[in-house]
Parts: structure tokens; C-alpha cells; sequence
């Protein structure tokens, strides 16, 4: 009797795990261009054009282009030593807005109270405190009592989001609950608006590589994710690890917020972080926790999004089918993981094998 | 009183079939995140499905039926949900792909079908809505009893026979102790003779069609037909409450009542600010952070998420 049978293969050289890559998401491609096709009766070819054209069109686009994959980005660093630890923090969300909060609020009420450079440092403190705090309340239950921190996490996102629509509708005076963008408060400019973003970004990833890869915190990191136990076994405090951890998570996260907020809009709403809480968790995770991998995944994450909005300007589509393209984009990538670490072999017959 | 009681309760049906679901899969082992995706996939379908109907029907000036008005949607919303769980079935178990990635991936592909669809439609369906808002028919007659219990449209009390049904099947069936099994430890549950595999697949398929009549019965019947805003949030509400209701179905009757009621309180609480507003819906969430602490503290048996929930089986791998 013949049967397929699934083996784990050896790892494959990195030039064909990018080629397995890269095939499938040309498949996607064409699969969204079939979607396109259908649902509008547009020559397909035109709307990759329109695609690229509005990734790269005009230094405006690329500008944008480049400060939306800071961004995305920063958020997936932060989630990263999280992950690598198997703590699935799904809370970035929450942890950025509350970072941006706590911004905000300092320039809202200390603005004109403080010097400048007082005031950025003040900024700096409350945007990553908040963000500490936002991550480190799930990790200190689970430490304590193993409380499952992906749903934990995922409900911090919403008392988030409420806290910042409270905000707005009790501190904005109006009662528009919209916050005009506070500019003479925000973040030092260097030349374009968007190039402190990029810089400090850019740091980061260095930082969080070498803190992963270099540090004895970051192997003890990759310890408590393989195995609980083993770690216990060689003498690491796990629930140390595990608060330790997310100090950090929460600590870019509320960087992020702080160059979301400070660096960029100078206001917030409860739409700030736009979902990228989330869309980082698939960034870190199709570049296997690998900082420098992941700027490629957030790039392309970003150019899709990005292309798919220009596509519905162009060709009058609802905005909706950018979200259908990036979701059935994001099947194929997913799934593709699966042939770069296993294949599938026809199994011989079970008399054979005896 | 009375008009907050009934629209708790109505409100509260809909979290109900999001969170029935939503524990059919999770007792599986699968933690769906894509929830909000399916429900919103479902909710489109049943509309489309509603609003093609109802446009053939006049086209050929026959009065639609009201049974094929309610039952087609219905239909359709089962089938939307169902092809979401598949997709998510096929790519975390035969294609291994980690669940949480899977899940968000799976809700933002919902969120653009169904906005495509409203844009495509325009969100008003009350026309069909008013199938399913339709009391029963001996509820005058019974005074308020009959107005809390009777009046309301057939979908919530189909949530209700299904949170039963669900909660009979999981606990006193053997599909039910298999399926828990599975959940509790995969490896164990394979070693008995249980395919794990058919298992996680049909439990995410079932749970994704039911959770999807979630988003069906929130627009048509508790919105009225009008899709005015998107309904993901009820989504993220339906896995909070599975956590709250500590992951029985029947318990979740009343866990869904007390969170609708949770969720429209600062509309009926005169004398208060938009602000304070802000702050009583973030009543269910918080509510449900201190259940999720409180049963991890008291570290019962009966109480604690399935044992595997959330992490992948690939028998090679033990």
C-alpha cells in the first residue's frame, strides 16, 4: 500500500529556502491577480504597475514608504525576544498606544510648562514607562501563576484603546474627541520629519540583534523557549527570564509609541497603531525572530499594503482590497514554511519496512 | 429596566454563538484568533446571500418566503464561517503553521471580504432584517415574561439550543471525551486510537460556522440590518467571554447575558459623561482579565484552559 508520508528535512541552503519564498509569493500574486480579475475585470499586469507606482511613485511615497517599515519594524523588534521565549505577547497594540498616551499627555499638560530638552527627556521616560508597565502586568501573572498570556495580552489591547477614547473625550475641550497635532512639542526634527524615526529604528535593530545573539540574557532567552525545564535544570530563575523579558518587549513598544506620537503625528487616536500590534507579530514570526531578516519582512509587508491602497485609488476599488490582497498573501507565506521544513515522501508499504 | 433586560439579552445571544464556537475549537487545542474574520465572512455571506435572494424575488414580483428568507442566510453564514475554519485547519495542522500568526492573518483577509462586500451592497439590509427580528408569535400575550423571553427574533434561540446541544456533546458524549482528550494532550489522545488530525479539523470547522452565525445575527438582528461599523471588536468580545465562561457552553448562556448587559450599561445609566462611557466598555475586557487571573490563581481542575491549547501536534515531533 502507498501512502504519503511527512519527513522533516535537513535545512536547506539559504539561497533555495528564499527561492521556496519567493515562488510563493508569486503564486499569491497570481492568485490575488485571479481575485482581482474577477471581482473587477481589470487587466492584472496594470494593477501590479499601479502597485509598484504607489510603493515607489514619488520620494513623497518613499518617504512614507520608508518611515511605515520604521515603524512596523520597531513594533516587531519589540515583540521578538517575547516570542523567541514562547510568551506570544499579542498585546503590542496596547503597548504602543499607551506609550503614545503617556507622550501625549506630557506634551498636553507639560508642553509650556518645562524647557525643551527637559521636555523630551520627560517624553522619553513616560512613553517607555507606560509601554513597561502595559507589558510587564501579563508577565508578572504568568510568572506567578502561568496565566495564559496570549489572551491576557490580547484584552490589555482593549482597555488600551478605551483608556485613549476616555482621553480624548474628557481632556480634548471641544468635545470633538479629536486631538489637534501638538507640533511645537514634538520630537527634534533632522532634516525630513521622518529621518529620526528611520535613524533610531535603524539603531534598535543593531541593538536587539546583538542582545539576542551576543548576550547571555538573550541565550537565556532562547533556553526558556526551547525548554522550560532545561532551563530550570541548568540554573535559570524562569520567572525572572520571563519579567525581565517583557520589561524590554514593553520598553521598545513604548518607543514605538513615542516616535509614533512624538516623531510623526504629534496627536493620537484610538486608530494610532492601525493594527501594526498585530501585523508585527507575522513580521517577527515569517522572519524566525532574526532582527535583520525581519527589516526584508516588514519591507515587504509595508510595500504590499502600500501598493494595495494605491490599486484601489487607481482602479476606484473599495480600500478593502488591499486587506483581501495582504490576507491571501499572508496564507501563502504562511503555508510555505511548511515545505522549506519538511517534504513529503511516498511512504512504502508497511511489509516492506519489516 | 425591561428595555435594558431584553437588549442584554439580545446583544448577548449574538456573543453567544461566537463563543460557542469559539470553545468547540479551543477544546480542541486550536486557539482561533480569527475569529473576528470568520464572524465577519459569515456575517457577509448571510447578507449577500440575504440580498440576493430578496433582489431575485422582487425582481420576479413573488413575495419572498419568510422561511427561505431566514434559512438561506443562515446557510450560507454556516458555509462562509466553515471555509474560514478550513483554511485555518489546513494550514496549522497539515501544513503545521504556528496558530496565532494563522489567526491574524485569517482576520485581516475577514475584515477586507466583508468591508468589500459592504462596499459592494451598501450596509443597509433591513429589508432582510426584518425576518429575523421577528417575535414569536404567543409573545403579546404573556406580559413581561413573554416580552424577556419570547421576544426575540429565531436566532437567539437557536444560540441557546446550540450552547445546550455544544455543552451535552462535550460532556456526555464520546465524540465529546475524545474531543477534550485531544485538547487535554494530543499525544495520549493519538496513542488511544484518536485521529488527532480529523479531530482539530472538524472541531475548527464546526466552531468557525457557528461563530460566524455570530456576525449574521449581530447585524440582522441586533443592529437591525444596518452594517454601520465594523464588527471585528465583537470578535476579540466572543474569545473574552469563552475565558470568562470558563470554557463551558451552558455557562456561557448566562456569561454572554451579563457581558451584553456589561457592553450597553452606559447607555442606559442616565446622568453620565460620553467620557465615563469610554470607561464602562472596557468593562467586559477587565472583567475578563481578573476571571483569567483568578482561574489560574485557584488552579482548579474544572476551570483551567484545555492543557494544549494553542500548541501544535505533529506526532514525529513527541
Amino acid at each position: 500500500m502507498f501512502g504519503l508520508h511527512i519527513v522533516k528535512r535537513e535545512p536547506m541552503p539559504w539561497l533555495k529556502s528564499m527561492l521556496v519564498r519567493a515562488v510563493a509569493i508569486i503564486a499569491s500574486l497570481l492568485l490575488s491577480a485571479v481575485v482581482i480579475t474577477l471581482l473587477t475585470s481589470t487587466n492584472p499586469l496594470k494593477i501590479y504597475a499601479s502597485m509598484i507606482n504607489g510603493a515607489f511613485g514619488s520620494e513623497l511615497r518613499m518617504w512614507s514608504l520608508a518611515q511605515n517599515v520604521a515603524i512596523l519594524l520597531c513594533i516587531s523588534l519589540a515583540v521578538t525576544p517575547a516570542f523567541k521565549m514562547r510568551f506570544w505577547n499579542c498585546g503590542a497594540e496596547g503597548q504602543v498606544l499607551v506609550g503614545g498616551l503617556a507622550n501625549v499627555s506630557v506634551m498636553m499638560f507639560l508642553g509650556d510648562k518645562l524647557p525643551y530638552p527637559v521636555l523630551v527627556v520627560v517624553m522619553i521616560i513616560a512613553s517607555v514607562a507606560a509601554g513597561i508597565i502595559w507589558a510587564v502586568i501579563p508577565a508578572i501573572f504568568k510568572a506567578i501563576w502561568n496565566t495564559n498570556e496570549t489572551l491576557f495580552t490580547l484584552m490589555m489591547n482593549y482597555v488600551a484603546i478605551q483608556l485613549v477614547a476616555f482621553f480624548l473625550k474628557y481632556f480634548v475641550k471641544n468635545g470633538s474627541g479629536v486631538l489637534t497635532p501638538m507640533e511645537e512639542y514634538g520630537l527634534p526634527v533632522i532634516g525630513h520629519s521622518y529621518i529620526l524615526n528611520i535613524i533610531t529604528v535603524a539603531v534598535l535593530t543593531v541593538l536587539v540583534y546583538i542582545y539576542l545573539k551576543r548576550t547571555k540574557q538573550g541565550y537565556e532567552i532562547s533556553v526558556v523557549g526551547e525548554s522550560e525545564n532545561t532551563a530550570k535544570y541548568i540554573g535559570i530563575n524562569v520567572k525572572k527570564v520571563i519579567i525581565r523579558t517583557l520589561v524590554v518587549s514593553g520598553a521598545i513598544c513604548g518607543i514605538a509609541g513615542l516616535l509614533l506620537v512624538g516623531g510623526t503625528n504629534h496627536t493620537i487616536s484610538t486608530t494610532t497603531v492601525d493594527g501594526r500590534g498585530f501585523t508585527a507579530i507575522m513580521v517577527s514570526w515569517l522572519a524566525k525572530f532574526n532582527p535583520v531578516f525581519m527589516i526584508f519582512t516588514s519591507f515587504l509587508i509595508v510595500f504590499l499594503q502600500n501598493g494595495a491602497n494605491q490599486v484601489s485609488t487607481d482602479f476606484r476599488l473599495p480600500n478593502a482590497i488591499s486587506d483581501i490582497i495582504t490576507g491571501i498573501i499572508l496564507f501563502f507565506i504562511i503555508g510555505c514554511e511548511f515545505f522549506l521544513q519538511y517534504k513529503i515522501v511516498a511512504s512504502k508499504s508497511r511489509k516492506e519496512n519489516n | 429596566m425591561l428595555a435594558f433586560l431584553i437588549s442584554a439579552i439580545r446583544l448577548g445571544m449574538t456573543f453567544l454563538f461566537g463563543s460557542t464556537g469559539e470553545t468547540i475549537t479551543e477544546k480542541s487545542g486550536h486557539l482561533n484568533l480569527g475569529i473576528p474574520g470568520v464572524m465577519c465572512v459569515g456575517a457577509s455571506c448571510g447578507c449577500y446571500a440575504e440580498y440576493l435572494y430578496l433582489s431575485q424575488m422582487r425582481e420576479m414580483r413573488i413575495t419572498a418566503s419568510p422561511f427561505l428568507a431566514i434559512l438561506i442566510p443562515i446557510v450560507a453564514t454556516l458555509a462562509g464561517g466553515a471555509l474560514m475554519g478550513l483554511i485555518f485547519s489546513f494550514l496549522t495542522v497539515s501544513l503545521r503553521a504556528n496558530q496565532n500568526v494563522t489567526g491574524l492573518a485569517l482576520t485581516t483577509f475577514g475584515i477586507g471580504v466583508s468591508d468589500y462586500m459592504i462596499s459592494e451592497t451598501g450596509p443597509i439590509y433591513s429589508k432582510g432584517s426584518r425576518y429575523f427580528t421577528e417575535p414569536l408569535p404567543f409573545a403579546d400575550e404573556l406580559g413581561i415574561v413573554g416580552e424577556i423571553l419570547f421576544s426575540h427574533g429565531v436566532l437567539i434561540y437557536l444560540s441557546i439550543i446550540i450552547a445546550l446541544l455544544t455543552s451535552f456533546v462535550l460532556n456526555h458524549t464520546r465524540i465529546g471525551l475524545n474531543l477534550r482528550s485531544v485538547g487535554e494532550d494530543p499525544a495520549a489522545a493519538d496513542a488511544a486510537g484518536i485521529n488527532v488530525s480529523l479531530y482539530r479539523y472538524s472541531a475548527t470547522c464546526i466552531g468557525s460556522a457557528i461563530a460566524g452565525l455570530s456576525g449574521l445575527s449581530f447585524i440582522m438582528d441586533y443592529l437591525n440590518g444596518n452594517w454601520e461599523y465594523c464588527i471585528d471588536a465583537i470578535g476579540w468580545l466572543c474569545i473574552a467571554l469563552v475565558i470568562f465562561t470558563v470554557w463551558k457552553p451552558n455557562l456561557a448562556i448566562i456569561g454572554s447575558i451579563l457581558f451584553g448587559a456589561l457592553y450597553i450599561v452606559s447607555s442606559y445609566i442616565t446622568g453620565i459623561s460620553f467620557a465615563a462611557k469610554e470607561l464602562f466598555e472596557m468593562l467586559p475586557y477587565v472583567v475578563t482579565i481578573i476571571v483569567l487571573v483568578f482561574t489560574s490563581a485557584r488552579d482548579s481542575k474544572n476551570s483551567q484552559p484545555p492543557k494544549s491549547l494553542g500548541l501544535p501536534y505533529f506526532r514525529e515531533e513527541r
